[in-house]
C-alpha cells in the first residue's frame, strides 16, 4: 500500500468542514481517527503483496478528487423506477447518502433510526465501527471518516420482522461526488429480520459510492440479507460488508450486480458461535467496460458451523469480473461443513475472469468442498435442445435466463424476486451459443 | 405399390474423429413400422440412433438417409425434430436452472410454428402437459424443476418418454431408453411407447438387451455388428439371440467383432 499525500488533499477540507459541524460530538473522534488511518494507508493499490486488490486497479477512482454529494430534491418515482419497491415493505430512502424522511416508512416495529439524527441528538451507537478494520482498509477508512448518515436497525429479541426492511441509496449522480453510506444492524437473540441494501441512480459524469455495513446477529437470530448494485456506467461502487455470527444464528445473503464502472464488494462473514450457519450467493452480470470485483470471505472460527458460498458470473462485452476470497477454517472450527462454488458464463472473447476462490483449513476434522468453473456451454446440452426442435437463439436465451434464473429463484420475497427478474432478464443479451 | 416408407437408410457410412463406426447401414422403416437394432456394445447402434437425429461430431462420409423423400443430412438438428424426428436420449442432459416446463413449451412451440401454428395458450398447455405427466406416471414436482436435475435415472427416462408424448413426432428413435431401469420404470416406459405407436408413427429402438421387446413387441430386428447389419428378421430373432448370444451371430454370419 503506498500512502498517497494528493488522495488525502482531495478530501482535507471537506473533511474539516464536516468535523466543524459536529463539534465535540462523539462522532468527531471516530472520524479523526479514520482520517488519520486513511492518510497513513491512503487508498489500495493493486501494486506488490497486496493480494485482496490483485485485479482492481482503483487509480481511476484515486485520480478523481471527489467532493462530498449533498442531498437533492429527487422525487419517489424516480427512486420506485430504479429500484424494488413494494408499499407492504418498510422502505428508507436515501439520496447522495442523506436520509430522506419524507421518502420513507417509519415503523414503530422495531428501532430504525438515521444516523444523522443520532449524531444530531448526540447519542453514541453501541457497537458501530466494531466489526470495521479502517488499518486494513483505505476506503473503510474514508467512509468511517466521512461518518454522517445511514441508517441503525435494532431488532429487540425474539422479535419477527414480517415485512423486509429495504434500504434504497440513490445517487443523482452529480459530477465528482462521494457518498458514504452506512449501514448498522443489530439483530437481538431469537430475532429475524430481512434487510435489502440497494445502490442505485448515478449519472453520466463520474461519481462515487462508498458503503460500509456492518451486521451483528447474534444467539439464534436469523438475518436474510440482500444486495442490489445497479448504477449508472460511470458510477464507482465500493462496499464493505462485515458479519458477525454468534451461536445458532443465521446469515443468508443474496447480491446481485448489475451496473457500475467499477465495482467491488468486500464481504467477510465471522462465524464467531458454534452452530451459526451463513448461506452467500451471488449473482453477477458484466458488459461493455464493467469492472466487478467480488471478494466474499467466510471464517470460521467455532466449530459446527456451515457455510455455503454460490456465485455466479454472466460477462459480455469487454469486461471482466473478479472472484476471489476465503473461507478460512481456524482450527477450534471442528466439524465444519463448508461449500464454496464460483461459475461464469463468458459471452464474449473479450471479456475476463479472475476466479480465485480459497479454502484454508486448520481444523483436522472438517468437510470443505471448493470449485471455479469458466466457460461456455457444452455441445451435448445444445444438442439435446435442438433435437426438441428449439433453435439455437431459443436454446441459447433459455440457458443464459436459467443460468441466472439458478440465483433469482432462491430470492425468497416474492415482490424483490419479481423485480430481479424483470432486471437481468430484460437486460441479459441476445447470444447464440456456437455449435 | 409396396409399403411406404417413412425413413430410408442406404449404405450409410459415419466416422467419429477418422474411426469408422457405421459400415454401411441399409435400413427401411415403413409407417406404422416398430424396428429393433440389437447388437453388442460398440457395435454403432447408437451412432446410428443419433446420426439418424443430427448429433454433431460425426461424419458421414457416404450414403444418405432419405426421411420422407428428402435427404436430411444437411438439415441442423431443430430442423429434423421440427419435421417429426424424435431420439429419446441414452443419457439425458441436465439443463440447470432451464425450467421443466419452460423447455417443454418452447419445444411444443417450436414444432407448432413450423406447421403454421400459433404458439400453445398457457392454460392449454398446462392441460396438455398434466394429462401426459400421468400417463407416464411422473412426479408432478419434477416438472416444476430445472430440466433433469437431480432426477434419477428412471426419472430422466420418465422424462423423455413424456417429452415423446408431447411432441408426438412421426419417428422415435429410441436409444437404449431401457437401460438402467428397474422393472416398474420399464413397464412405464414401454407403455409409454406403446401409447404412441400406431398406424401412422415409426419406431427405431436400439437395445442391447432383450428384455424391453417382451413390452414394446418389434415388427422387424435387425442385428448389427461392427458398423453393419448381419441379420435381419421378425420379433422371433431378439428371443433367439437371447438365447444364443452375439456369439452366435459372429459365428453364423463369419462377422468378426470384438467385444
Amino acid at each position: 500500500m503506498v500512502s498517497n499525500a494528493s488522495e488525502v488533499d482531495h478530501y482535507a477540507s471537506d473533511f474539516q468542514q464536516l468535523q466543524g459541524l459536529n463539534d465535540n460530538n462523539w462522532v468527531s473522534q471516530i472520524r479523526s481517527r479514520a482520517m488519520e488511518t486513511f492518510a497513513g494507508i491512503g487508498l489500495p493499490t493493486t501494486r506488490k503483496g497486496n493480494e485482496k486488490w490483485k485485479y482492481t486497479n482503483v487509480a481511476p477512482i484515486a485520480r478523481i478528487p471527489f467532493a462530498l454529494s449533498s442531498s437533492s430534491n429527487t422525487s419517489i418515482d424516480v427512486i420506485k423506477s430504479v429500484a424494488p419497491w413494494s408499499d407492504s415493505w418498510t422502505n428508507v430512502v436515501f439520496v447522495n447518502g442523506f436520509y430522506r424522511k419524507d421518502l420513507s416508512d417509519q415503523s414503530g416495529e422495531f428501532e430504525l433510526t438515521n444516523l444523522a439524527e443520532l449524531i444530531e441528538e448526540r447519542i453514541p451507537v453501541e457497537n458501530l465501527g466494531s466489526l470495521t478494520d479502517i488499518s486494513d482498509d483505505g476506503f473503510a477508512a474514508l467512509n468511517t471518516s466521512f461518518l454522517q448518515d445511514g441508517i441503525v436497525l435494532k431488532v429487540a429479541q425474539g422479535k419477527t420482522v414480517e415485512f423486509p426492511i429495504n434500504v434504497v441509496f440513490f445517487s443523482d449522480g452529480s459530477p465528482s461526488t462521494v457518498a458514504h453510506p452506512r449501514i448498522f444492524v443489530k439483530a437481538g437473540r431469537g430475532s429475524s429480520v430481512s434487510v435489502i441494501e440497494n445502490y442505485v441512480g448515478g449519472g453520466g459524469d463520474y461519481s462515487l459510492t462508498n458503503s460500509v455495513s456492518e451486521i451483528l446477529v447474534e444467539e439464534d437470530a436469523v438475518v436474510n440479507h440482500y444486495r442490489f448494485l445497479s448504477e449508472s456506467e460511470h458510477t464507482y461502487d465500493v462496499g464493505y460488508g462485515r458479519v458477525k455470527l454468534s451461536d445458532n444464528s443465521v446469515f443468508n445473503s443474496r447480491s446481485f450486480f448489475k451496473g457500475a464502472n467499477i465495482g467491488r464488494y468486500d464481504l467477510n462473514v465471522l462465524i464467531d458461535g458454534e452452530y451459526a450457519s451463513c448461506d452467500l450467493q451471488g449473482l453477477y452480470f458484466t458488459s461493455g467496460d464493467q469492472h466487478m470485483d467480488n471478494f466474499i470471505n467466510i471464517d470460521h472460527a467455532k466449530p459446527y458451523g456451515t457455510s455455503n458460498l454460490f456465485y455466479k458470473g454472466i460477462l459480455d462485452g469487454k469486461s471482466r469480473a473478479v472472484f476471489g476470497g476465503t473461507v478460512l477454517v481456524r482450527k477450534p472450527a471442528q466439524k465444519t461443513d463448508s461449500v464454496q462454488s464460483d461459475k461464469n458464463l463468458i459471452l464474449s472473447a473479450d471479456a475476463e475472469v479472475d476466479s480465485k476462490p480459497a479454502l484454508f483449513i486448520y481444523a483436522d476434522d472438517v468437510k470443505c468442498a471448493h470449485g471455479a468453473t469458466a466457460g461456455n456451454v457444452d455441445a451435448d446440452t445444445l444438442f439435446y435442445m435442438r433435437s426438441r426442435g428449439i433453435d439455437l437463439e431459443t436454446a441459447s436465451r433459455l440457458l443464459i435466463y436459467g443460468f441466472a434464473g439458478e440465483v433469482i429463484d432462491k430470492v425468497e420475497i416474492p415482490e424483490l424476486r419479481d423485480f430481479l427478474e424483470e432486471a437481468f432478464l430484460t437486460s441479459l443479451p441476445s447470444y447464440k451459443f456456437e455449435f | 405399390m409396396s409399403k411406404h416408407n417413412l425413413i430410408e437408410i442406404k449404405n450409410l457410412h459415419a466416422s467419429v474423429e477418422d474411426t469408422e463406426i457405421l459400415k454401411g447401414i441399409n435400413l427401411e422403416v415403413g409407417v406404422g413400422e416398430v424396428h429393433a437394432i440389437m447388437g453388442p456394445n460398440g457395435s454403432g447402434k447408437s451412432t446410428l440412433a443419433n446420426v439418424i437425429a443430427g448429433r454433431p461430431g460425426y461424419s458421414v462420409t457416404e450414403g444418405e438417409i432419405i426421411y420422407e423423400g428428402d435427404n436430411i443430412l444437411a438439415k441442423e438438428p431443430e430442423i429434423r425434430a421440427r419435421a417429426g424426428i424424435f431420439l429419446a436420449f441414452q443419457y439425458p442432459v441436465e439443463l440447470p436452472g432451464v425450467r421443466t416446463w419452460q423447455f417443454l413449451k418452447a419445444a411444443v412451440d417450436a414444432i407448432r410454428k413450423e406447421n403454421g401454428e400459433e404458439e400453445m395458450g398457457v392454460r392449454d398447455f398446462d392441460k396438455l402437459l398434466e394429462e401426459k405427466r400421468q400417463l407416464v406416471e411422473m412426479d408432478p414436482d419434477l416438472v416444476k424443476r430445472s430440466v433433469n436435475e437431480g432426477f434419477s435415472g428412471g426419472e430422466k427416462k420418465r422424462n423423455e418418454i413424456l417429452q415423446l408424448a408431447l411432441l408426438d413426432p412421426k419417428l422415435a428413435l429410441l436409444d437404449e431408453t431401457d437401460s438402467g431401469l428397474d422393472i416398474d420404470a420399464l413397464r412405464i416406459v414401454s407403455e409409454g411407447v406403446n401409447n404412441f405407436k400406431g398406424p401412422q408413427k415409426s419406431v427405431l429402438l436400439v437395445t442391447h438387451y432383450q428384455r424391453i421387446l417382451d413390452y414394446i413387441s418389434p415388427d422387424y430386428v435387425h442385428v448389427l455388428v461392427d458398423g453393419k447389419i448381419v441379420k435381419s428378421g421378425g420379433a422371433e430373432l431378439a428371443l433367439e439371440l437371447e438365447q444364443k448370444g452375439y456369439e452366435w451371430v459372429r459365428e453364423s454370419t463369419g462377422t468378426k467383432v470384438q467385444t
